[in-house]
């Protein structure tokens, strides 16, 4: 029997009796099947914290406004990786031109929301809830997916940030996603036989009165960690990756985050930050040792997936809660500013490259880039398109897509 | 021995305050609720004696220029400041506001006024606000805590008037004929009206009414004639040459504003799920009696289906509830006190850094895995030197791209570091405090008063063969600290 992934997931009784059935049996139910059903589609979020400087990220290396509301920050052409004659790619990011190079990587200008807000908290929650800047909801976009997607999953292990807290971007109403930053400490919880003991003597008693109470939300939550814990551990040590991960803590959460794709798990959303770019001061340093990470890290990640035939079903992309000011300032800085570039990486991508035009930056309002492309249209596209949801009643609202996947 | 009364006493206690003390345990048996809710209420109305946080260094330098957060500095004082000073300031008070938040923590747990400071940690998430400015936080906290157990229209009104509030809602950028809404928004949708019961030109006119609604350097309110604008507005059907004064007056004035806020408290002190018919009687008090706090809290807490036991046990402790509920339950001194800073924003309430304007929004949202499994670690932390190797998200508003405190050698903090790398809880439990009340109870009774101590569920929730599984039985004393862990390490424990 070959199960489509999608109807694997969302069929709890089917996924319950599949997880029974050990790895070995399943691997015989030959290479079409493979290990991992195909079309399987996982999203990679990679959060960029702290405000990027999208402008030093994809460089207008022939805008003359850019030199001059630059003059020391501004990255001369011939250093840039050059994507065409008016666009390069800041100097540390060589496998994202590799990925652009080979049709892998799409890039998205002046992305952002009407009304923006500088705070950085204010505009994070504003892009991890997908409101309006003008409201303010207590719920993530990627939480209310779970809320649509996984009443009545088998495990709460659709969405993972790869982290010790949950952000709120994987906080919905009814389901939350787990946060773990390494499936054996998960795993390896010191109180773990007391609290399997008394979550199955709590379950036993299951009182049909005792629903809805919040002493079963609390048991709901325990269980459903412990058992994912259990799940995600096993799965994680299932397949060896071969490939070799940079050092750093975003190479670890990648390798963390490839092991799982490859393996059998029913994740569809990984989430992971890294920071800071909140580069007030002494900006080049700090950005291109930030960008060196992401870029060994991504290059090790797609590597990975491409080796085992997945990068087919994998999207990663990158966001920051704004980008910053178009003038440096007086610190060999920037400001926190607006409107950002985002990138699209993944074998799957129907439009690749530059999907719209450099940043206008004769047009600017209070020196800050105006956007162009609402976030919103990201995620509506992304939910849809991707992983097959219902973005309107996600979103609240109905977005226009886009045409990238 | 009455165990309905002591679970009673108990609920109180926990709702009005910060749960019972080890202290507490005979007095609980004995004496009635409502006696008890008369202490409570008598030492909420002792005025709060003012934590002193924001260090010299910050009050000077305010004196000079305001630097708030990042991004709300004054076109002037960019210029003022380089970077590299602003950051010092920012360095410097969000010390300070660390500081701050742990004198409270302090009060919440060791203090008397019990009622008032709840009281106060309630309106701290009702009026969000979150300004790395030591001085106006803490300026704002006193009026909070002053007003906390007083008139709800002298609190609204302190706290709009706070150089805090005016900052974070940019009421400084609200000037005549360049009016800025933001303030006059969060004043009716978050501190009194709630939405549905205004419109989009009620927000532009009272926005109009509160330009000229500024703050000097020290933090003190100024009105600003010359950017006020005197024309007439019309506000909520009434017409005139309105005041922020007037406007929030107007707003007092509605009945729904007693309904928003008892509603409010009613979810907070009692149940999250609301229960109508008592909110519309309460409310109908609380207007009539012209916002009088202590008659809504006495309402509440001397009613009888306060005392229900669908009330009983049934709310998720906030973090700050449940971290302060543990220092009295077992008398504690902390010798790393700041690891309570990282606990705050582990466990998601880091108190003057609410998530947003609307603060936090509390119930199940407390709880998810990691946020479940840490506060099923914490009691055994307390106890132990086992270490926790987790680490809090970053926040650039007040790192301002430093990197990360926690993790770095070179801002050198009280905080003992393990050389595997992780934190640990360096307490010391003064366990003769528990242990005495308990001599004249037996070996076998030990178990149900240890349960119905610590725990607000019904007996029996928590099982008890699980339970015996962290349980040490070499002798009496090691049983009791074992077993005081093993109840406080149970999903039952979140709840009160």
């Amino acid at each position: 029997m070959q199960i489509g992934r999608r109807s694997f997931i969302k069929t709890g009784v089917l996924a319950t009796t599949a997880l029974l059935v050990p790895r070995f049996l399943r691997a015989f139910e030959g290479p079409a099947a493979g290990i991992v059903p195909p079309g399987n589609k996982v999203l990679v979020v990679l959060q960029l914290s702290g405000g990027n400087d999208g402008l030093n990220t994809l460089i207008p290396v022939r805008n003359d406004n850019y030199y001059r509301m630059r003059p020391t920050l501004g990255m001369k052409m011939d250093r840039t990786l050059l994507l065409n004659d008016e666009t390069g790619l800041h100097p540390e990011l060589s496998h994202f031109k590799a990925l652009y190079d080979e049709g892998h990587l799409a890039i998205l200008n002046e992305v952002g929301y009407p009304n923006p807000d500088r705070s950085h908290f204010r505009s994070m929650d504003i892009w991890q809830s997908a409101s309006e800047s003008s409201e303010v909801w207590q719920t993530g976009w990627l939480g209310r997916y779970l809320d649509e997607a996984c009443q009545g999953c088998a495990r709460p292990t659709q969405a993972l940030e790869i982290d010790d807290t949950l952000s709120l971007a994987l906080k919905g109403e009814l389901e939350k996603a787990i946060a773990l930053k390494d499936p054996k400490l998960l795993y390896n919880n010191s109180h773990k036989a007391y609290l399997q003991s008394l979550s199955e003597a709590h379950n036993k008693m299951a009182h049909a009165a005792h629903h809805e109470q919040p002493v079963d939300y609390l048991y709901k939550t325990m269980t459903g960690t412990l058992s994912s814990a259990q799940y995600i551990f096993e799965e994680s040590k299932a397949v060896n990756s071969t490939v070799s991960y940079p050092k750093t803590e975003l190479g670890k959460n990648m390798k963390t985050i490839a092991s799982l794709i490859l393996s059998d798990i029913n994740t569809q959303v990984y989430y992971v930050s890294v920071g800071s770019f909140d580069t007030h001061t002494n900006q080049q340093a700090q950005q291109a040792r930030l960008f060196k990470q992401i870029n060994e890290a991504l290059a090790a990640f797609t590597g990975d997936l491409k080796a085992n035939n997945r990068f087919d079903d994998v999207l990663v992309f990158t966001f920051s809660e704004f980008g910053r000011r178009v003038a440096e300032n007086a610190s060999g800085g920037t400001d926190h500013g607006t409107a950002n570039c985002m990138f699209f990486a993944g074998g799957g991508l129907k439009e690749k490259g530059l999907l719209n035009a450099l940043p206008d930056l004769q047009g600017l309002k209070d020196g800050d880039l105006q956007y162009k492309v609402d976030f919103k249209q990201v995620y509506a596209t992304v939910l849809k398109q991707w992983l097959g949801a219902d973005d309107r009643r996600i979103l609240g609202k109905q977005m226009d897509y886009l045409s990238f996947i | 021995m009455d165990s309905t009364k002591q679970r009673h006493n108990q609920h109180l206690l926990w709702r009005a305050g910060f749960g019972p003390a080890a202290a507490d345990l005979d007095r609980l048996r004995h004496i009635n609720p409502d006696k008890l809710y008369k202490q409570l209420e008598k030492q909420a109305k002792q005025k709060p004696v003012p934590f002193d946080a924001a260090s010299d260094y910050i009050k000077t330098a305010l004196l000079q220029a305001a630097p708030a957060m990042e991004g709300q500095l004054s076109p002037e004082d960019k210029k003022r400041y380089t970077t590299e000073q602003r950051r010092l300031i920012n360095r410097q008070s969000n010390e300070d506001i660390r500081k701050l938040s742990l004198l409270w923590l302090d009060e919440m747990a060791k203090g008397e006024g019990q009622l008032r400071e709840k009281l106060a940690l309630f309106w701290h998430g009702h009026f969000a606000c979150r300004v790395n400015n030591s001085l106006y936080q803490q300026m704002l906290l006193q009026d909070i805590r002053e007003h906390a157990f007083g008139n709800f229209g002298d609190l609204l009104k302190a706290v709009s008037k706070s150089a805090s509030m005016l900052t974070f809602l940019n009421n400084q950028q609200n000037r005549k004929k360049r009016p800025n809404e933001n303030f006059a928004r969060e004043v009716l949708e978050l501190f009194t009206m709630g939405r549905g019961h205004y419109t989009e030109t009620d927000i532009k006119e009272s926005a109009r009414a509160f330009t000229g609604w500024g703050f000097e350097k020290n933090g003190s309110f100024v009105f600003r004639p010359k950017i006020h604008d005197e024309d007439n507005k019309t506000f909520l059907g009434q017409s005139g040459a309105f005041t922020g004064d007037d406007i929030l007056d107007i707003i007092l004035k509605q009945r729904q504003t007693a309904v928003y806020i008892t509603e409010k408290i009613y979810r907070y002190f009692v149940n999250d799920r609301p229960d109508a018919a008592r909110i519309e009687w309460l409310a109908g008090r609380f207007y009539a009696g012209n916002y009088h706090i202590p008659g809504l809290m006495r309402d509440i807490f001397t009613s009888d289906w306060f005392y229900d036991e669908e009330n009983i046990g049934a709310q998720i402790k906030s973090p700050v509830a449940y971290m302060t509920g543990i220092r009295r339950l077992l008398p504690i001194t902390i010798q790393n006190e700041e690891v309570q800073v990282l606990l705050q924003r582990l466990l998601g309430q880091w108190l003057f850094n609410p998530p947003n304007v609307a603060g936090w929004p509390g119930g199940t949202a407390w709880i998810d895995s990691s946020s479940l499994m840490l506060r099923l670690r914490i009691p055994g932390l307390v106890k132990n030197e086992e270490s926790i190797n987790i680490k809090p998200k970053g926040d650039d508003d007040v790192q301002m791209g430093r990197k990360e405190m926690l993790e770095t050698g070179t801002v050198a903090r009280p905080r003992q570091k393990k050389p595997g790398g992780g934190y640990q809880i360096l307490a010391q439990i003064d366990w003769q405090q528990l242990d005495q009340p308990l001599e004249r109870v037996s070996q076998e009774a030990l178990y149900p008063t240890l349960e119905q101590f610590i725990l607000q569920t019904p007996p029996g929730s928590a099982d008890a063969a699980s339970l015996q599984k962290l349980v040490v039985q070499t002798d009496r004393p090691a049983y009791i600290h074992s077993l005081v862990i093993a109840f406080m390490s149970t999903p039952e424990y979140q709840l009160c």
